[in-house]
């Protein structure tokens, strides 16, 4: 779709956009519908459209598969990350309260904001990185 | 009102499900499956279950769509009709469909303050907001009350990847390259 100049202006139009509505879901996700999945699918979406416009190989330059292979695992560590850390503060895992000992609402708070962003950052790189080994694959075969 | 959107919602689909029955051009049938799924996304709606609506819409309508189309690129685009045993399967189709509609006659009806789904630790749950001054009780409950089953889904997500990574992430090599 590299010669199409109404798809392509859409996608720049749209894109920044679709990143920030992302962002936003992630980070309000305490107090309106959302969370981590969803950001994070549709922070991948972004990604896929860029995909869709400028080929696989523009969007490997933007963000290689090492990155997302590191997004990938680095998700799930944060998560089970801020169990450990609970774990290592004495109370149980994934007991947010032992975050802030004296504050268990702060500790609460941010507990589910950091595993919130490792669900998200799990996610679209699961994501992105599905669609671009299916596409790349597609466009070997073809 | 409400219940008018529910029955559009409800037909639209039935006939969706339909034509995605009768159509053999996959690609048409991975665009309907999309509008099926944006469609259950309103009906979640309409239920007053937005964060399940917001899924729905994204993963189902969205992601699944262009994962469905990226796979049809990858195989074929034309669904192989199989002409024998086809009374078997709707005889099958429709006894497990009778079965089940038979089982829901034993649940409680949508929103029944009686059921029993509501007297475990749902109450504990809706209280929570003041608990944790968190006003969405949908992410209290999915990040911290939950919080194992949500790492378990965490984990199950990135298992798909890694799957999908080692079946058709292979560098190129002369095999492919043939």
């Amino acid at each position: 779709m590299k010669n199409q100049a109404i798809p392509r202006l859409t996608a720049k139009v749209l894109i920044p956009p679709i990143l920030l509505f992302a962002l936003y879901v992630q980070f309000h996700g305490d107090f309106g519908p959302g969370g981590g999945f969803q950001a994070g699918v549709i922070f991948a979406a972004a990604f896929v459209l860029y995909a869709l416009i400028n080929g696989v190989k523009a969007t490997q330059e933007v963000v290689s598969m090492r990155t997302l292979e590191i997004g990938i695992a680095s998700g799930v560590l944060l998560y089970a990350g801020v169990g450990v850390y609970t774990m290592l503060q004495g109370a149980e895992y994934l007991n947010y309260n032992a975050i802030d000992p004296t504050h268990p609402v702060h500790g609460q708070h941010l507990g589910i904001l950091l595993v919130e962003l490792g669900v998200g950052i799990t996610v679209a790189s699961v994501m992105a990185t599905i669609f671009l080994v299916f596409a790349n694959r597609a466009r070997r075969n073809a | 009102m409400i219940p008018l959107i529910d029955a559009a919602l409800l037909v639209f689909m039935a006939v969706i499900t339909i034509v995605i029955i009768r159509h053999h051009g996959l690609f048409t049938v991975v665009m309907l499956t999309g509008i099926f799924s944006l469609l259950s996304a309103g009906l979640f709606t309409v239920m007053d279950a937005v964060d399940v609506a917001f899924t729905e819409a994204s993963v189902g309508a969205g992601i699944s769509t262009v994962l469905m189309l990226a796979a049809i690129a990858l195989t074929t685009s034309e669904e192989k009709v199989v002409k024998s045993g086809r009374l078997l399967g709707l005889a099958v189709a429709i006894g497990v469909g009778a079965v089940l509609i038979y089982g829901t006659m034993d649940l409680p009806a949508f929103g029944d303050a009686a059921a029993p789904i509501h007297h475990h630790v749902a109450p504990k749950y809706i209280a929570s907001p003041g608990e944790f001054d968190i006003p969405n009780m949908v992410t209290t409950v999915l990040a911290s009350y939950r919080g194992y089953d949500t790492l378990g889904e965490t984990t199950v997500v990135m298992t798909a990847a890694i799957g999908v990574l080692l079946l058709l992430g292979g560098k190129e090599n002369e095999e492919d390259a043939s």
